[in-house]
């Protein structure tokens, strides 16, 4: 222990707060909880099921084939030539992984008050984990998506991978952000008022189809009146899946507007999300 | 000399009493305004008194209020007090698992908190799964955990069970293995609370010995909430008592320890008196060797106590008085069917004298009885409690030390 000072004190508690008070070092010394919190998340979900990590496959595929039903066989939806099933898979697989980081994280400060209330950790650990062990559900799913496309491919089908398939990794992380920036606000304003957690599994629903997951963007922007098309357009969730099927399968459009814009909103949720996290994770426990 | 490992400074917390919800916005709106303004938050000027049996209108309560208190290294501090007096809170705020209202904590070192071990242990994960998850939650790094693993798990006693899902456990082997990581955590402030309750006896002496070890071994500083004033008594060097949110006691273990109990509800009186009843004892009277009232009882000196009793219908009673320590432990009784003495009247007086009052000093309690041969008809537990204060036992002006509870008249020749 140095104690040359009587005023060298390693840190203060205290009632004042900062806009913007984040500690890096700190996180940084917690890096191996993070790591253990992935790994029991991975290692816990199928304990004791027979089916195990199967369950991760079975919940796109069927979702895929009732799309492909209800939208490309009763609602003759275009999809550029590409197979339906291959196209909504595509972007159910994009989709689902922003969907679980958002629902997840949302519910941090309320499930786990129980630890919360007893240990600190910087938590926001607990929001990086379940991101981090979401991307191995991703990984499976997308190796179906992968299963199926070279099923198609030899079968002769045109959808060839294109250069943009070298930003796959910013678009993961895109997804991650939006999941995890819109996940954090929406945990911090849950612990007061809980309304917002009813809200969620069902908003979700809905803008799903406000982000071109089950149509492309060109069905959206003939059929959808103008200003929902708008809507559509301008939703960094459409870019991404859009941006997702067009490297893969080659078909919508791809903008580097577009794909900027993305990024931009991205960063800034995310960025918004931990500040918000910050403030509330110090007296959350008083009115969760 | 003057190593002051934390400090905590004017700490407040005010809670919200009632529920959260109704009025919630208004009052956070209102909060917010003021705010803007540059003002000081309106709620901080109300808030009641943390008396959790007292009435009150007010929306806020004092949990805590300026509490003030440092920490030298190495020191391990007990903290005790009545269930709701803010002892948890105090320790919440200190390992920061919520923010003070006001004030300010400092510390040089880092804090770990042991509070209700075994949170953090996920059920579907093993016994050595779950010494790394909670090591990490509790702040240490895998390479640290990893080296003192075999160490947490014989402490722990758990070698059997250790690959085997905690869920199959004991809820004391849980404890065990929560207490063997946290116990090898290394902070340089350790906090625990009740930690001790769970668990066997073999186990508590255990964990009492390792934190003893944890503090004057390595130098480490603890804070430890307790009720079992035993392990108070021998693990910690200075004593805080809280009161309704307040610091009413800060010193050494003994005087904290006395002025707990005096403040706690039970055995405040030290003359006992009953009108409730129709028959038995009626009231209790200490009194001097003058007869006099008296408010403490000093060693060595006589003590009388006169009992009053009633409605004894001549069927030859016999009185008895028990004395019991601190920690309710018997310590001697004075009956007087022993001694050939029975009472029989209706309205009667009894007086029981010892000459020279032989425990040593400190807080003691005396149970009432009376007998009809064997059969116990009236059995009074701890009606009251007395302190004894330290006296000349001997006329020497000399007593011997520190140990020992009793003092006992002998001869040298």
């Amino acid at each position: 222990m140095n104690t040359k000072h009587k005023d060298e004190w390693l840190y203060t508690i205290s009632s004042k707060r900062k806009l913007i008070d984040f500690n890096f070092k700190e996180i940084w010394r917690y890096k191996d909880l993070l790591f253990l919190f992935v790994k029991r998340d991975i290692v816990t979900v199928y304990k004791q099921t027979v089916l195990g990590p199967l369950w991760y496959l079975i919940q796109p595929l069927f979702t895929s084939v009732i799309f492909t039903l209800v939208f490309n066989n009763l609602g003759n939806i275009g999809t550029g030539g590409v197979p339906p099933f291959l196209f909504n898979l595509a972007g159910i697989t994009a989709w689902n992984y922003f969907k679980e980081c958002l629902t997840k994280t949302s519910s941090t400060f309320t499930t786990n008050k129980g630890i919360f209330g007893k240990v600190y950790f910087p938590r926001v650990v607990m929001p990086l984990s379940i991101t981090i062990s979401n991307l191995l559900k991703f990984g499976i799913q997308l190796g179906i998506f992968l299963g199926f496309y070279c099923f198609y491919f030899f079968q002769g089908t045109e959808a060839n991978m294109n250069q943009h398939m070298l930003l796959f990794p910013v678009y993961v992380l895109m997804m991650a952000l939006l999941g995890l920036g819109l996940g954090m606000i929406i945990s911090a304003l849950t612990t007061k008022y809980r309304d917002l957690s009813i809200l969620v599994g069902f908003a979700v629903q809905l803008l799903m189809y406000l982000s071109a997951v089950p149509y492309p963007i060109s069905e959206a922007r003939e059929k959808f009146p103008s200003k929902v098309a708008l809507i559509v357009e301008y939703n960094p969730l459409t870019q991404i899946t859009e941006g997702f099927r067009y490297m893969f399968l080659d078909t919508g459009t791809f903008t580097w507007f577009g794909f900027f814009y993305t990024l931009i909103i991205s960063i800034a949720l995310f960025l918004i999300g931990l500040v918000i996290f910050n403030r509330t994770e110090k007296s959350f426990i008083d009115t969760v | 000399m003057n190593n002051i490992i934390l400090k905590v400074e004017n700490i407040s917390k005010q809670y919200r009493l009632g529920l959260v919800g109704t009025g919630t916005i208004s009052h956070d709106l209102n909060r917010w305004w003021h705010r803007v303004r540059g003002k000081e938050d309106p709620f901080l000027k109300v808030g009641a008194v943390n008396d959790r049996s007292a009435a009150t209108k007010e929306n806020y309560v004092w949990a805590l209020r300026d509490i003030n208190f440092e920490v030298q290294q190495g020191e391990v501090l007990g903290i005790i007090g009545k269930n709701g007096a803010g002892k948890s809170t105090l320790l919440k705020i200190l390992s920061k698992v919520t923010s003070p209202t006001t004030g300010e904590i400092k510390t040089k070192g880092r804090i770990a908190s042991l509070l209700e071990v075994g949170t953090g242990f996920h059920p579907e994960l093993t016994g050595k799964e779950n010494i790394y998850l909670n090591g990490a939650i509790l702040g240490m790094t895998k390479a640290e955990i990893k080296q003192k693993e075999q160490e947490i798990v014989e402490f722990s006693g758990c070698q059997m069970y250790i690959d085997t899902p905690v869920k199959r456990y004991s809820s004391g082997m849980r404890v065990r293995l929560a207490f063997a990581v946290a116990a090898f955590l290394e902070p340089d402030i350790l906090v625990v609370d009740e930690v001790l309750a769970v668990g066997d006896a073999e186990f508590q002496k255990k964990a009492i010995g390792k934190m003893k070890d944890i503090s004057r071994g390595d130098g480490r500083t603890v804070l430890f909430v307790s009720h079992d004033m035993g392990a108070i008594q021998s693990l910690c060097d200075r004593l805080i008592v809280l009161k309704n949110g307040y610091v009413d006691f800060s010193g050494d273990i003994p005087g904290g320890i006395n002025h707990y109990l005096k403040i706690s509800e039970l055995g405040s009186s030290m003359n006992y008196a009953n009108v409730a009843t129709d028959f038995g004892i009626e009231k209790v009277t200490f009194l001097d060797k003058d007869r006099q009232e008296v408010n403490s009882v000093m060693v060595g000196q006589k003590l009388v106590i006169r009992v009053d009793y009633k409605n004894f219908d001549k069927r030859n009673l016999s009185l008895s008085i028990g004395f019991l320590d601190n920690f309710s432990n018997f310590k001697f009784a004075c009956r007087s069917d022993v001694l050939d003495v029975t009472y029989k009247d209706n309205i009667g007086v009894a007086y029981m004298t010892i000459d020279k009052w032989p425990l040593s000093e400190g807080s003691y309690h005396y149970n009432l009885a009376v007998h009809e041969s064997s059969v116990m008809l009236q059995n009074i537990k701890e009606a009251g409690s007395f302190r004894v204060e330290k006296g000349d036992f001997y006329g020497t002006g000399k007593l011997p030390g520190k140990r020992g509870s009793f003092y006992i008249e002998y001869q040298w020749e």
